[in-house]
């Protein structure tokens, strides 16, 4: 049994993160302290930095000298990081981001949220670039999806966020974690002394603006082949649904209760579950369309993922009624809410 | 014949995009005749950020990192605890390193980082255009304070050497000047310490010098060196503020 905070620690480490630089910050703290009672013990290094504006860049910096590397804050701390996210995703450099986001805007409160949707996936920073965001909806997903985090990180040169929440970073569930990995990629582009040899640079601005340019073709290409190579879901109930439910991380918990339920009660309901919110499974939805008959798609904020699924159900024909249900600030869905409002869009009887 | 005077070996060919009479060129060469001198520049990783020296990662035959505006010393902080025995070298100016990046200037220092920091300070923004900068100094004109740097408004300059030496680490921290042939040479002395503060004795050290901007001063090359040394020193003493452990003031 761990803290889901405690299983993504001890899963970086043993994907062999040797930085860590963080700055406290509810919920997110445990993970934090992990890493620095246990990274010096692996020969990392552990820094409470002054700021999540310089724990990103630190992480910026061992990311280009060569060492996998990662950070962890939650909401209000992840805005500060986004300008060093521009810079990783500008310089392809390989991180990782936990953030067990929290609700907001502003100082908000530390209870769970789905809020940063838009923030880890659309951008977040300035410039045309995107990070790989993965969503685990267990404490056995946020050790899993460590290990694909760093490997991804490295087999694209991109920054990759985790996006929990309070709930998945304070919960506490059995977890089984994978033994530690031997070797991590080498990076023969990564600064350390030029030596004898030629010198490495690992800049963000580009010396021309056709430099600039080609940069951000590379870039687009990159996500190309992300969108062609790495969408991940998971489809939960029969590939006859007609009531499909849509929803990430916590919210997929209730909502896959709900579905249970509703197949209980004879109504082929279905969850679809995005792995990758970037990139994005629109593709997901193809297989499902033929029989589906309405959509619900549950966040917890006031609808964000929405218009992705939209995109998703739009290019695999769907016509049919899609409702939101949930909302911000802290607001828990219940599996049987969640119930009825599946059943109030598909224009079924809803039982008193 | 006898060459007595060559380009150092730390500088590529490509040549400076400095303005005339900007003490950009004179630092650099400072800083690659030290790595010349000391062997160091096979073993440097030298971390470039914002203004004008954006681009000094082609004028340095080095390992380049670029970070972002102001965060210099928390790339060079993580780059040297990836590689302990390489030279990690921050080159700043006034405004990354006292404006944007003061936070991270006073806690690398703060916790004793063994990394080396050449800090231009020529009072003024210079890429952006000439506005004022942490260190421009009272009555100053610059373009966002066209009347003088006024303690009403844009409040009084910050002297980056006597703020570190405050600080309880280790460190090697000083001050010059290249106003001058004479400074320049001391200047060079003072950025050597500050290598081997580094190499040697495992501390932060600083050297912070003292360059004309002619342009954003609107001045001529000679009378921006001498607004350096009759403006710029009195109230930026030049000398060494702090050595490291076992070594008299």
């Amino acid at each position: 049994m761990m803290k889901g905070n405690e299983a993504a620690a001890e899963a970086a480490l043993r994907a062999g993160c040797t930085f860590y630089a963080g700055y406290p910050i509810t919920p997110q703290t445990e993970l934090l302290e992990y890493m620095a009672t246990n990274l010096p013990r692996v020969g990392g290094r552990f820094i409470q930095s002054e700021s999540e504006l310089a724990a990103i860049s630190m992480v910026y910096g061992a990311s280009a000298a060569g060492l996998r590397a990662m950070t962890s804050s939650s909401s209000t701390g992840v805005s500060l990081m986004q300008e060093g996210l521009s810079y990783l995703a500008s310089a392809e450099l390989p991180a990782v981001i936990v953030n067990v986001s929290r609700g907001g805007p502003g100082l908000g409160r530390i209870c769970p949220s789905q809020g940063d949707y838009f923030q880890a996936t659309k951008g977040g920073g300035h410039g045309d670039y995107h990070l790989i965001v993965l969503a685990p909806a267990s404490v056995q997903e946020m050790a899993d999806l460590m290990f694909l985090a760093f490997d991804l990180a490295d087999r694209y040169r991109n920054p990759v966020m985790i996006l929990a929440d309070g709930m998945l970073g304070q919960m506490m569930e059995s977890v089984v974690l994978k033994e530690p990995l031997e070797s991590v990629p080498a990076r023969p582009w990564a600064v350390r002394g030029r030596g004898d040899g030629a010198r490495n640079i690992v800049i963000s601005a580009p010396y021309t603006d056709a430099d600039l340019r080609t940069m951000n073709l590379r870039l687009k290409d990159k996500y190309r082949r992300l969108a062609e190579a790495e969408c991940r879901h998971e489809l939960h109930g029969a590939e006859d649904v007609e009531h499909l439910v849509v929803a990430f991380g916590t919210a997929a918990r209730f909502a896959g209760e709900a579905v249970d339920s509703l197949r209980a009660d004879g109504v082929k309901a279905g969850l679809l579950r995005p792995i990758t919110l970037f990139p994005f499974p629109y593709d997901g939805f193809k297989k499902v369309v033929p029989s589906l008959k309405s959509v619900l798609v549950v966040e917890m904020n006031e609808g964000q993922m929405v218009e992705d699924v939209k995109l998703g159900l739009c290019a695999a024909g769907f016509r049919g009624p899609v409702g939101t249900f949930g909302g911000g600030g802290g607001f828990i869905p219940s599996p049987a809410d969640i119930e009825r409002e599946v059943l109030r869009v598909a224009g079924m009887e809803v039982a008193a | 014949m006898k060459a007595v005077f060559d380009r150092p070996a730390s500088l590529t060919d490509e040549p400076f995009p400095y303005c005339p009479g900007c003490g950009h060129g004179i630092v650099h060469e400072i800083v690659a005749e030290c790595l010349d001198e000391t062997g160091l520049t096979d073993r440097c990783i030298l971390v470039s950020t914002i203004g004008c020296t954006v681009r000094c990662w082609r004028n340095f035959d080095v390992d380049v990192v670029q970070g972002a505006h102001g965060r210099g010393l928390a790339v060079a902080t993580a780059v040297k605890t990836a590689h302990p025995d390489a030279f990690v070298l921050t080159y700043q100016g006034d405004g990354d390193l006292a404006a944007i990046g003061l936070s991270e200037t006073v806690h690398a220092a703060a916790r004793g980082e063994a990394v080396t920091v050449v800090f231009a300070n020529n009072a003024v923004y210079g890429a952006t255009g000439g506005q004022m900068a942490p260190t421009t100094l009272m009555g100053q004109c610059v373009s966002t304070c066209l009347e003088g740097r006024d303690p009403q408004n844009g409040g009084y300059p910050i002297r980056m050497c006597e703020l570190l030496a405050t600080l309880p680490a280790p460190a090697y921290l000083a001050r010059g000047s290249v106003d001058s042939p004479a400074n320049r040479r001391k200047a060079k002395a003072l950025v050597t310490k500050a290598f081997r503060a580094q190499m040697e004795q495992g501390v932060f050290s600083l050297v912070e010098i003292l360059s004309p901007c002619p342009v954003n001063l609107k001045m001529s090359p000679p009378d921006a060196l001498r607004w350096v040394r009759d403006e710029m020193i009195p109230f930026y003493p030049l000398g060494e503020y702090k050595l490291p452990p076992g070594e008299q003031l």
